[in-house]
């Protein structure tokens, strides 16, 4: 039963389960567990996050392109909805529609900017994605008219997602079912399904095609795949499931805008979780995910501390300023790029081949 | 290169043919563009800051693809170079700022000389470093390059921050480049012209090493075919070395300018400029130096004409550009023999 849900693809190690049942559990149970609308909101950034960076994961970790043009796709998905709910007016259909007309357009965009560089080097590719993406992120920052410009949208959800709306008038384990929770599951149960999708693409004949391209496209090709094909399958595929990131992410904040949506911050993030959790795991998004949303929430809590104890030497009290977390983030990116490439998830596989291969 | 220049020895070898179609785009699309804007100072003004606007882009782009035609590295994190030579220049400009208030041009020019000077031997020494540490582990490898630059450039900006602190800098142009030269009915900012000149300076120079001097005909060389240089006896990795440093500081060097010319700093100054410079290169075709200065010209005489004409579609100028001389040559303008 667990195999076939996860394809599968078992963690492989008693560590990484242990800490990936740690994970699921608590954003199973985070309603129940924590308190307070802000850690909340921690779990359902959570939740977005590990769908989010799995998506980018498909493409990086699994078929070696680098793309910038992933948030692009999640604005699309935020941005589609937002506008649909915004002229609509609160309702399912706006949804639906603004659900279906975003992942076309999204669509539409992978499967063009796929076939226009996608046959060329991965390095073409990369530096033609983020030029259409900041082109795009321009775009919507300025045209005000359509898409409330820098201020962004705040738009109304369906009654039923509205943290007014109670469900039931009891409170379950001092919990009042209200819209907040509603929305909270509906982020879980989604992000829980599309993870166990993807993880059923990576371990079919397809996501293997996927890994031979990334490990030697000409051999690849050479066997018969065509590579461009498959990639911009890839390429579409991720752009898809990161609209869908988006579509929840808006329905999670009752708002658009640019900021939130479509900065450059959140790729360089997507690239730090991926490469943190271990590229060409899926198991690696969920970890890494899981982590650097704790590290971006409280990590900045510890270091104000060292910040404040520090603040009789002038360098080093800035070098732990709470708005330098990122460059400690930072570094251990470059770390882990040198020196464990497939992050967490695979350290601790490796960890458990070493044992499997001392035992007699 | 196609521009290679003859010399007596090889005179009976075939001449190399030269490409002048590109060349001809710049002029003619200023030319074009004159009807439509419609009164001649307008198209003066906007035709010398798109000039001096691609000066300084040519200038941070030029580094960028130098290094990648010749080590086939492409460095996603060139911004903070652009960054931190912006950042050093201020170590120079604001506290001597009587120097740069005053009222004589030779002052002015000092200090903005040393502010440059200072710029590119710290960015040139980053270079270095950043060769050593950051990209010669991953040579050959395109993914990690990729990932590791980035990572590089969100630690470097992290670092001007803890450095410089995280507001903005306001960094006032000196006294006498203030203002602009009336002629006729044009205004012509002076520090326009100053950064055409620069540029110009720069592109000559570059161009003149690169033809006529012997290292720059290994760096030639090099971008045609690395191991055959090496299979000559030739160290091409002093030669890498030596060409990351002096991109690096060409990038610093453009970042001095640029944050004059903005006249204020925050640290994500480079990373700003990185698209810009990259649809250059690609325009230009990635390794091209010549490629890269008609691209970096291109590129903001669009974007200036675009903004005066149809204030929208400059937004997006840069990409429709791209795309446009994408579909006339994919490879770019200049493509490189080998990719």
């Amino acid at each position: 039963m667990l195999r076939t849900l996860l394809s599968g693809d078992l963690p492989r190690s008693r560590m990484l389960s242990a800490t990936l049942l740690v994970v699921f559990i608590g954003l199973a149970l985070a309603p129940f567990v924590v308190s307070g609308a802000r850690s909340l909101n921690v779990a359902a950034t959570i939740c977005v996050f590990v769908v989010l960076v799995a998506s980018y994961d498909l493409l990086l970790g699994y078929t070696g392109v680098v793309s910038f043009a992933h948030t692009m796709f999640y604005g699309i998905g935020a941005y589609g909805v937002g506008l649909a709910l915004t002229g609509m007016g609160p309702s399912w259909t706006a949804i639906a529609v603004g659900t279906v007309g975003a992942l076309l357009v999204s669509l539409v965009l992978a499967l063009v900017i796929g076939l226009f560089s996608l046959r060329v080097r991965a390095i073409f590719y990369a530096m033609i994605t983020l030029a259409v993406a900041s082109a795009f992120a321009v775009l919507a920052s300025q045209l005000s008219d359509f898409t409330g410009g820098e201020d962004g949208l705040t738009f109304k959800v369906p009654e039923l997602l509205q943290p007014s709306f109670h469900l039931l008038e009891a409170t379950i384990m001092g919990r009042a079912i209200d819209g907040k929770l509603i929305t909270y599951y509906l982020l879980f149960f989604s992000a829980l399904g599309l993870f166990l999708f993807m993880l059923r693409i990576v371990n079919s004949p397809f996501g293997r095609v996927l890994q031979a391209i990334r490990e030697n496209d000409f051999r690849a090709e050479a066997l018969g795949y065509r590579t461009v094909i498959y990639r911009t399958l890839a390429n579409c595929l991720s752009a898809l499931i990161a609209t869908l990131a988006g579509v929840l992410m808006a329905l999670w904040l009752r708002y658009v805008g640019p900021k939130t949506m479509l900065s450059f911050e959140i790729m360089t993030d997507i690239l730090l979780i991926v490469v943190i959790g271990g590229m060409g795991t899926i198991y690696g998004a969920l970890i890494g995910s899981a982590l650097f949303i704790l590290a971006q929430n409280y990590l900045q809590v510890l270091m104000g501390q060292t910040s404040a104890a520090l603040s009789g030497v002038p360098f080093l009290a800035n070098l732990f300023h709470p708005d330098r977390w990122l460059l400690w983030l930072g570094v251990l990116f470059v770390l882990s790029v040198y020196f464990f490439p497939t992050g967490i998830v695979g350290k601790l596989r490796a960890g458990t081949l070493a044992k499997v291969d001392r035992r007699p | 290169m196609t521009t290679t220049q003859m010399t007596l020895a090889d005179a009976e070898l075939p001449k190399v043919r030269v490409d002048i179609l590109p060349l001809l785009i710049v002029p003619v699309l200023a030319l074009l563009m004159l009807p439509l804007v419609g009164s001649f100072p307008t198209w003066v003004t906007l035709t010398v800051a798109g000039l001096a606007m691609g000066m300084m882009v040519f200038m941070m782009a030029s580094g960028l693809t130098l290094i990648f035609g010749l080590m086939d590295v492409l460095n996603f994190g060139h911004g903070a170079f652009v960054s931190v030579g912006a950042f050093t220049g201020t170590l120079v400009l604001l506290p001597m700022k009587n120097w740069v208030e005053a009222d004589s041009v030779l002052m002015n020019l000092s200090v903005v000389g040393l502010a440059i000077v200072l710029a590119m031997v710290v960015t040139g020494l980053l270079g270095w470093a950043f060769e050593r540490i950051i990209i010669r582990p991953v040579y050959g490898l395109h993914l990690k390059q990729i990932l590791i630059t980035m990572g590089g450039m969100i630690v470097a900006e992290q670092l001007i921050h803890v450095i410089w602190g995280a507001e903005q800098i306001p960094l006032p142009l000196p006294e006498t480049f203030r203002g602009a030269f009336i002629i006729g009915d044009a205004a012509l900012e002076k520090y326009r012209l100053i950064a055409v000149c620069v540029g110009l300076t720069v592109f000559i120079t570059m161009f003149l090493v690169l033809n006529r001097t012997k290292v720059g005909l290994l760096i030639r060389a090099g971008v045609e075919n690395g191991e055959m240089v090496e299979a000559l006896g030739y160290r091409i990795r002093r030669l890498f070395v030596g060409v990351f440093m002096a991109g690096s500081a060409l990038a610093g060097l453009g970042g001095v300018m640029w944050g004059l010319y903005k006249e204020t700093l925050t640290a994500a100054i480079g990373g700003e400029m990185t698209v810009l410079v990259f649809i250059v290169i690609i325009i230009g075709g990635l390794g091209s130096v010549g490629g890269c200065f008609i691209g970096a010209m291109l590129v903001a005489l669009v974007a200036n004409y675009a903004g005066f004409l149809a204030p929208k579609l400059a937004l997006v100028s840069d990409i429709l550009l791209m795309v446009t001389i994408l579909l006339w040559r994919p490879q770019g303008l200049y493509p490189v023999a080998k990719r």
